[in-house]
């Protein structure tokens, strides 16, 4: 199944942001192998280059970290992936206090809003 | 390093006709999967005929690893052309054959490989096939030779949906990666997703030589809507 991809943005953040959503989501753990460029390149129907620039810039980012000859691993640093998580939960929550200021909430009334769903949940 | 393919002020001119390639310059590096996008008309298939020694030059040169077209560099460039030019009595096994005895790069296990994913029956004659079926018989023998430079004029215009993501993997899959693939297509949505490159012919001139991500960063489009936009008709 090729990858969801938005049309509009550059193809390479977004597979970044799709292999942080896979860790996130634990199909990756600490400590993982990554499928190889070309494999991971198939499967998400992209340009192998373009995916190379992906996981070269998660590497960057310390989240991944290649081994000379044996291939791309998931980091193992326990803080590093709390904290992308976090970051990842900000930017959802800054996303939907956006979403309910355009439809005239304040943000005390989308938090008691909030409260509200949570207790009809429980 | 060496570009694979290269265009010095390259023009075309058919008899007294205008110009259907005006001074093309042009560098691909080797290793990318470049898009020739343009309207109808524009010179795509020009380009293409220029690079496979179909079309000589009326000013300038066109390169193939250094050389000008002709037998060495057809060992190097693996061509689809828009027409197919196979034997429609052959069987499909035969002309298997026939290639492998005519490239010395073709890979018969890989065209077998690709005919049974297809589910294209090998017995079959090329007069008894469909024509997308046809399409996908021209692109798999094409794509089974391990070629530098694949040169495919429209390979998924008449297939259907599914084949057309089969034929987009075995693009991706089968093509090393020192390999350039240059491909020319109106179904860009379809493609934009696995090119490193594109480039826009119009009228004769290339007007943008761009990879996808410096469009979608600079633009903040798809490549689709800015050839929509480029060439509003």
């Amino acid at each position: 199944m090729p990858w969801d991809l938005d049309n509009d943005r550059p193809i390479y953040l977004q597979l970044m942001e799709r292999i942080q959503q896979d860790i996130i989501a634990g199909i990756y753990k600490p400590g993982d192998k990554l499928p190889s460029v070309r494999d991971l390149a198939v499967e998400a129907a992209v340009n192998p280059n373009t995916m190379q620039k992906a996981l070269s810039e998660l590497e960057r980012s310390g989240l991944v970290y290649a081994q000379r000859t044996s291939g791309r691993f998931i980091t193992e640093d326990e803080q590093m992936l709390k904290e992308m998580k976090k970051e990842q939960a900000s930017r959802h929550i800054a996303e939907f206090f956006e979403k309910m200021r355009s439809l005239g909430f304040r943000d005390e009334e989308t938090l008691s809003l909030i409260e509200e769903a949570v207790k009809e949940e429980h | 390093m060496k570009p694979i393919l290269e265009c010095k002020g390259l023009s075309k001119k058919y008899n007294n006709m205008c110009y259907a390639l005006t001074n093309l310059n042009l560098a691909l590096a080797p290793g990318q999967i470049v898009g020739l996008l343009g309207p109808n008309g524009s010179g795509k298939s020009t380009l293409i005929k220029l690079v496979n020694d179909l079309l000589i030059p009326t000013e300038g040169v066109v390169l193939v690893d250094g050389m000008a077209p002709g037998v060495e560099t057809k060992k190097l460039v693996s061509y689809l052309p828009e027409r197919s030019y196979l034997d429609p009595s052959m069987k499909i096994r035969d002309i298997i054959s026939y290639f492998a005895d005519f490239y010395e790069n073709f890979v018969t296990d890989r065209a077998y490989h690709m005919m049974t994913d297809l589910e294209i029956d090998v017995n079959a004659r090329m007069r008894t096939l469909s024509k997308g079926t046809k399409e996908k018989v021209q692109l798999a023998l094409v794509m089974s030779r391990d070629a530098r430079l694949y040169i495919l004029d429209e390979p998924i215009g008449g297939v259907d949906p599914a084949a057309r993501d089969y034929i987009l993997r075995t693009i991706l899959t089968n093509y090393s990666e020192d390999a350039t693939i240059l491909l020319s297509t109106h179904l860009i949505t379809d493609i934009e997703n696995i090119l490193d490159r594109v480039l826009f012919l119009r009228q004769g001139q290339l007007v943008l030589n761009q990879t996808v991500d410096e469009i979608r960063m600079d633009q903040g489009k798809s490549v689709d809507a800015l050839f929509r936009e480029v060439f509003r008709c």
